[in-house]
C-alpha cells in the first residue's frame, strides 16, 4: 500500500510525519535540527529517500542538510553561497541602493530527472544550482544579472527568491518568483531569464502594472497541464494559459485575495486551493474562520471548505510554502499554521483534521507520495 | 600546542561533539589559527562561526577566553597565555539575543 511523508519546517525545527494510504493514523518524528529556523524541506521525485533540507539560524547562518534514507539521518553538505561576480545594488525600504548580501535558503527544489541535482532560492534574491548532492553551489546569475535587478526591492519578510517550479513537461523552463520583484521564466535551463509579470497590477507601487516590482507570494502548476500557472499575488489570485507570459485575475468570489500559499490538485488541473487571509497588515483569516478555497472551474467560483477547521477564534497565518498536496488516487491536501497545527484532507477538502498540532510556527510543509 | 575549545551546544550537535574540542595547532595560538583548525578538523562548521570568504566573525557569536571578551580583537593577536597553554578554554559563545 502507498504511504506518504509530510515534511514540516517549522521556526525551532523540523518535523517528519508519516501514514499509510488511508491517511487516518500519523507517526510524528522530531524535532530534527531542534532550535534551528526550517525554512524547506523537499525530497527527489526520483530517489524520494534523498531530502534536502535548509536550516538556519540567526547565530550561525547557513546549513544545507541531506538525507539519504528518507529522514532518518542527515548529513551536513555545502553552504557556501556566493553571488557570481560583483554582487552590486537593490533597491532598500527607503528606495537607496542596498548591496547584495546573502541571507538565508528559502526554498529548495530538487530536479525532476537527477536527484544530485537541486535548486535553491535565496536571500537576497537569487537562484542557485547544485549537480552534486548539494555539496557545492554555483550561481545562475542571468536571473539577477538581466536587468531589472536594481529595481527589486525587498517586501516585508526580506528580498527571498521563494518560489521555484520545475517544468515536468520541458526541462530547460524554470519559473521563479521573488518577492518584491515578481516573477520570471529560463526557457534554457536558468541562463537567461526574462519578467514574466503583463497583467499584474499592483497598487502599492508607482506603476501599477510595471514590468518588475510586484510581491508575489507563490506560484503553482498542475503537472498534467504545465502551460497554466497559478499565482497567489500579495493581493489578487491570477492565471496564466502561456506560461506566464500574460496573466488575468481570478479571484471571483474569495472573501479576501490576500493571502500566500495556492496549490493545485494533483489530478485535476482547474481544481485550485487558496487560503484566503484578511489584508496584509492583518495577517490572519476574515472572521477567524479557517477556511480553505477551493475552485473546480480554473478560478473565477470558490467555494469554502470548512468541515474540521476552525471555524471561531482562528487568528492563525498560512505561510507560502506551508500547502501541498499528495498523489494518491484521492488527493490529500495539507497546509500548516503559524499556531502550529498541521491540517490535512484525503479527500480533495472536503473534511479536515489536525494530523499534529502544537509544533513551533510552521514555515513549510511539502508532501512525498510512497510505493 | 593543544588548545581547549568550548564550542556553544547548536555547534557541539553539528560537529556531533560532546563536551570540549582539542586543537593541536602550531604555531602561533590567534583566532585565526584556532578557527582555522577548527574547520579543517570539523568541515561542517564553516559559515558558522564566521564568514565563508571575509572570515568576519558573525554577528551573533562571540569568543570569551579567561573572563574577558575577545571578540573584537583583531584575528592575528596572540590568546592569552592560559588558552596557549591549555590551562583555560578558548570559549566560541552564541550571542546572547533573540530567541
Amino acid at each position: 500500500m502507498a504511504s506518504v511523508r509530510v515534511l514540516v519546517g517549522t521556526r525551532k525545527g523540523a518535523f517528519i510525519l508519516m501514514a499509510d494510504g488511508k491517511r487516518d493514523q500519523w507517526e510524528v518524528t522530531g524535532p530534527h535540527f531542534a532550535g534551528w529556523e526550517m525554512y524547506h524541506l523537499k525530497g527527489s521525485s526520483v530517489d524520494p529517500n534523498r531530502i534536502y533540507a535548509s536550516q538556519s539560524s540567526g547565530w550561525f547562518g547557513q546549513l544545507i542538510q541531506r538525507s539519504d534514507d528518507g529522514g532518518n539521518s542527515w548529513e551536513p553538505v555545502g553552504n557556501e553561497f556566493v553571488y557570481d561576480g560583483v554582487p552590486g545594488t537593490h533597491q532598500w525600504y527607503d528606495g537607496t541602493q542596498h548591496p547584495w548580501e546573502f541571507n538565508r535558503v528559502w526554498h529548495l527544489e530538487p530536479s525532476l530527472t537527477d536527484p544530485d541535482v537541486v535548486y535553491a532560492g535565496v536571500e537576497d534574491a537569487a537562484l542557485f544550482r547544485s549537480s552534486d548532492g548539494g555539496h557545492s553551489w554555483q550561481e545562475l546569475s542571468g536571473l539577477r544579472k538581466h536587468g531589472s535587478g536594481p529595481l527589486w526591492q525587498p517586501g516585508a519578510g526580506g528580498m527571498c527568491l521563494h518560489t521555484i517550479v520545475l517544468d515536468p513537461s520541458n526541462a530547460g523552463r524554470i519559473v521563479v518568483a521573488i518577492s518584491a520583484a515578481g516573477a520570471f521564466r529560463s526557457d534554457d535551463g536558468g541562463t537567461t531569464w526574462q519578467p514574466i509579470n503583463r497583467g499584474l497590477r499592483s497598487e502599492g507601487i508607482p506603476d501599477a502594472d510595471a514590468e518588475v516590482g510586484h510581491c508575489v507570494h507563490n506560484i503553482a502548476i498542475s503537472p498534467a497541464r504545465p502551460g497554466v500557472l497559478f499565482m497567489q499575488k500579495h493581493w489578487d489570485v491570477m492565471r496564466s494559459d502561456d506560461g506566464g507570459d500574460n496573466w488575468h485575475e481570478i479571484s471571483g468570489n474569495l472573501p479576501s485575495d490576500f493571502g500566500f500559499p495556492i496549490a493545485v490538485h494533483s489530478h485535476e488541473p482547474d481544481t485550485v486551493y487558496v487560503v484566503p487571509i484578511k489584508s496584509d497588515s492583518e495577517h490572519f483569516p476574515p472572521d477567524g474562520r479557517l477556511r480553505v478555497y477551493r475552485s473546480r472551474s480554473g478560478g473565477h467560483e470558490w467555494e469554502a471548505l470548512t468541515n474540521g477547521l476552525p471555524q471561531e477564534n482562528c487568528y492563525v497565518n498560512i505561510l507560502r510554502d506551508a500547502m501541498a498536496v499528495d498523489t494518491l488516487d484521492s488527493c490529500g491536501i495539507y497546509f500548516g499554521t503559524t499556531g502550529g497545527q498541521v491540517y490535512a484532507s484525503a479527500d480533495g477538502g472536503d473534511n479536515w483534521r489536525a494530523i499534529v498540532r502544537d509544533l513551533p510556527p510552521v514555515l513549510s510543509v511539502e508532501v512525498q507520495t510512497l510505493p | 600546542m593543544t588548545i581547549r575549545v568550548l564550542l556553544p551546544a547548536h555547534l557541539r550537535h553539528l560537529a556531533r561533539v560532546k563536551g570540549e574540542v582539542e586543537l593541536t595547532i602550531d604555531g602561533p595560538i590567534t583566532q585565526r589559527s584556532v578557527l582555522d583548525t577548527l574547520e579543517a578538523a570539523y568541515p561542517m562548521l564553516r559559515g558558522t562561526v564566521r564568514d565563508h570568504s571575509t572570515k568576519q566573525r558573525r554577528p551573533f557569536v562571540r569568543f570569551f577566553a579567561c573572563e574577558q571578551d575577545l571578540s573584537h580583537e583583531a584575528p592575528d593577536t596572540p590568546l592569552p597565555e592560559a588558552v596557549v597553554t591549555g590551562a583555560e578554554p578558548f570559549l566560541i559563545v552564541g550571542a546572547m539575543a533573540g530567541g
